[in-house]
């Protein structure tokens, strides 16, 4: 901002230009430095905020960490009554319910992007307009943008879902509709360890459909955003040495893309990992350690929201130690992400 | 133009925080007037009946405004140690240790009773399972697996119990519930007291946990071959079949109002109105009941808050029990109103 460093005699020289450019009213110069000062304030609490909520919980968590130490990562069992905490079951339910929602959520994400970046719709829609012989006039010609615009919209929305919704969708359609499927994959290849272990009702693999349904919208976002940002050189040159749509897209634009669009599956993870109430209702919060996507876990947000209300004494200590486990994992996933989205600006602006 | 944007700007915040502002005092010097608010925050186990005392009490004392906010017995407890509310809930009487946090001192007043019932899933199943004390320890230590465990098939002779696998369904969150179920599975099985113990969560060796009741009663109702505990009134509101089990003199009993109030009659309550019923003795009690407790200070600071609570209470106390019953919830013996009543006035 060059402007705040004017010197005040820059203010006070005459001006000689009619009315339209006058120079600024005392009033207004004061109102930009208060403007400057309050945003600079506000964003400096934000920062402040932060910071203090990761010290008290530290504080409170301190006496845990001093009297469990690194066992309280290695522990598998949490008795409140015998004052015994141990998070592995809790920190691997997270990342394994995690890392499943993330691979359906990118799946269906990638697809959904390719779909509405790539224009699938509007050239399938615009040829069926010619043979009607609507192309071009007026309402039919912008509704294909209409309709993907409609789409794109549509998808988004998943993301204003409140997780209980989720979670009670969850258990009332999900657990029924895929405990045949899993029964099945059970009794037939049982022997491999991921389905060793029958559904009994909410345990991983509930949970991470849901999860990946929600981490959907943010992945779908910005990976589209990712694609649409491939330069039109590139387009045009895939397609100019004779590439096929689907060549140009498979070898061509996802390449391109895809640091952008891997920020987007590690923000989707950060997501995922700091979930709580859809979780809570459908993981199963069992404190157990198995392979088999089919048994019910536990994760750490799910913990926390459970036993904090009635914690007293040690167990509130033991909570906010899980709970700073949770923050240091999530912190260090959104760092990740961060900087590989920043990578793929740099990337992309050289192609510019 | 010197009127900037800006300028307009605030002048429209000042405007609107001026109008906020003066909208929140007449707010507040409305409710100052003759108005009271009392604060509760405690036991989710009897919520629904005391939010049905206060609605009523409300109609007759329109003055008087009762926020209770059902956190969970721990929670009513902590609250009210911190004097954030002005009396607590628990389904866990507070242990004399607790008590000793509070300096103006504590006076426990069982306000209802109720039971925990064992509710499961079986498709097209028989109603009524029986469920010895054998068998249901077993269940919940995760010793029977299968709801043809000849455990279960013993005591059901002529029922058809189906090749099920069982899923233990647990309460997640803390709880008065949890707690008097695994008091009870403590006082009646050496493997449970060792084991898991007793407390508001318990670390159960086996199945999947639900929040609250409402996930209890879900998962329930979702899983074929499961079986968790509920409250009775939660039970018979989604009409789930409940377990019929084995009481300590050998007989099996189903969950009711008068099998509660038996089991209630079989304890005689202490001074200090506290008592654990664990374990009732009788033909015809309920094996799982419990009274759940309201906490109020023996010595109130603000004056004008005791005598309009003393009023709430002994409303709850009279008209309040009759709506026990259609609630599931057990109405209180009259001696233990007598006791209740002389209670209160021990409070200033």
């Amino acid at each position: 901002m060059s402007s705040s460093a004017a010197s005040p005699a820059a203010l006070t020289e005459p001006e000689t230009v009619g009315d339209i450019s006058q120079p600024p009213s005392s009033g207004e110069v004061l109102w930009d430095r208060v403007f400057r000062r309050m945003t600079l304030g506000i964003a400096g609490f934000t920062v402040f905020l932060t910071i203090y909520v990761v010290i008290r919980i530290g504080r409170v968590a301190l006496p845990a960490i001093n009297s469990y130490g690194a066992g309280f990562l290695t522990g598998t069992t949490w008795d409140a009554n015998r004052a015994t905490f141990g998070v592995l079951p809790a920190i691997a339910g997270t990342l394994y319910s995690s890392i499943l929602g993330l691979i359906g959520g990118t799946l269906f994400g990638l697809a959904i992007a390719i779909f509405l970046s790539e224009r699938f719709l509007s050239t399938g829609l615009e040829n069926l307009f010619k043979r009607l012989g609507l192309e071009g006039l007026g309402f039919w010609a912008t509704f294909p943008d209409r309709i993907e615009n409609f789409l794109r919209v549509t998808i988004e929305l998943l993301a204003a879902i409140p997780s209980v919704v989720y979670g009670l969708w969850g258990v009332f359609v999900v657990i029924p509709a895929i405990r045949p499927p899993s029964q099945w994959l059970y009794t037939h290849l049982g022997w491999i360890p991921t389905f060793g272990t029958s559904l009994s009702g909410p345990g991983l693999l509930p949970a991470s459909v849901v999860l990946a349904i929600m981490v959907l919208p943010t992945i779908s976002a910005i990976s589209r955003d990712a694609l649409v940002a491939v330069p039109p050189k590139i387009r045009e040159a895939a397609f100019g040495i004779g590439a096929t749509r689907w060549e140009a897209i498979l070898a061509v634009f996802l390449p391109t893309a895809a640091t952008g669009i891997f920020g987007g599956v590690i923000l989707g993870f950060g997501r995922a990992l700091g979930e709580t109430m859809a979780l809570a209702m459908l993981a199963g919060n069992a404190n157990v350690l198995s392979w088999s996507i089919f048994s019910p876990a536990n994760t750490l947000a799910a913990l926390l929201a459970n036993h904090f209300p009635e914690a007293g004494g040690v167990e509130v200590g033991a909570l906010m130690y899980a709970a700073l486990v949770l923050l240091a994992i999530t912190l260090i996933v959104n760092i990740i992400g961060t900087i590989i989205l920043q990578r793929a600006d740099a990337a992309l602006k050289g192609l510019r | 133009m010197r009127a900037s944007r800006f300028t307009r700007l605030s002048l429209i915040i000042v405007t609107v925080s001026i109008v906020f502002l003066s909208a929140l005092r007449r707010h507040g010097s409305a409710a100052a007037d003759d108005a009271i608010t009392l604060q509760g925050a405690g036991a989710t186990f009897p919520a629904p009946l005391y939010e049905r005392w206060f609605a009523e009490y409300n109609k007759l004392h329109p003055n008087v405004q009762i926020n209770y906010q059902a956190l969970g017995s721990g929670a009513g407890i902590k609250n009210f140690q911190q004097n954030l509310v002005d009396f607590g809930a628990s389904d866990a009487a507070m242990t004399d240790e607790e008590m000793a946090a509070v300096k103006q001192g504590v006076v426990l007043i069982p306000a209802t009773a109720g039971s925990v019932v064992l509710v499961y899933n079986l498709p097209d199943g028989p109603a009524g399972v029986r469920l010895s004390r054998e068998a249901y320890v077993g269940i919940f230590l995760g010793k029977i697996t299968q709801w043809n465990d000849p455990a279960i098939a013993k005591a059901n002779p002529g029922v058809k119990l189906p090749d099920t696998k069982i899923t233990v369904v647990t309460r997640s969150d803390g709880s008065g519930t949890t707690f008097i179920i695994s008091s009870h599975l403590t006082a009646i099985s050496d493997a449970w007291k060792s084991g898991p113990g007793a407390g508001k969560s318990v670390n159960f060796p086996v199945g999947v946990a639900g929040k609250g009741n409402p996930g209890v009663a879900a998962l329930v109702k979702q899983t074929p071959g499961a079986i968790g505990y509920v409250e009775y009134g939660y039970a018979k509101q989604t009409s789930l079949p409940m377990a019929v089990l084995e009481n300590k003199a050998g007989k099996f009993v189903k969950a009711d109002i008068k099998s509660a109030q038996a089991a209630l009659a079989s304890v005689v309550l202490p001074a200090n109105l506290r008592a654990w019923i664990t374990d009732p003795t009788g033909d015809d009690s309920y094996p799982i009941v419990s009274y759940t407790w309201l906490l109020c200070y023996k010595k109130y600071d603000k004056s004008n808050v005791w005598p309009e609570l003393k009023e709430l209470i002994k409303f709850g106390l009279s008209q309040g029990q009759s709506y026990s019953e259609q609630l599931g919830y057990v109405p209180l013996p009259a001696s233990v109103i007598d006791l209740d009543t002389k209670a209160l006035d021990q409070i200033s």
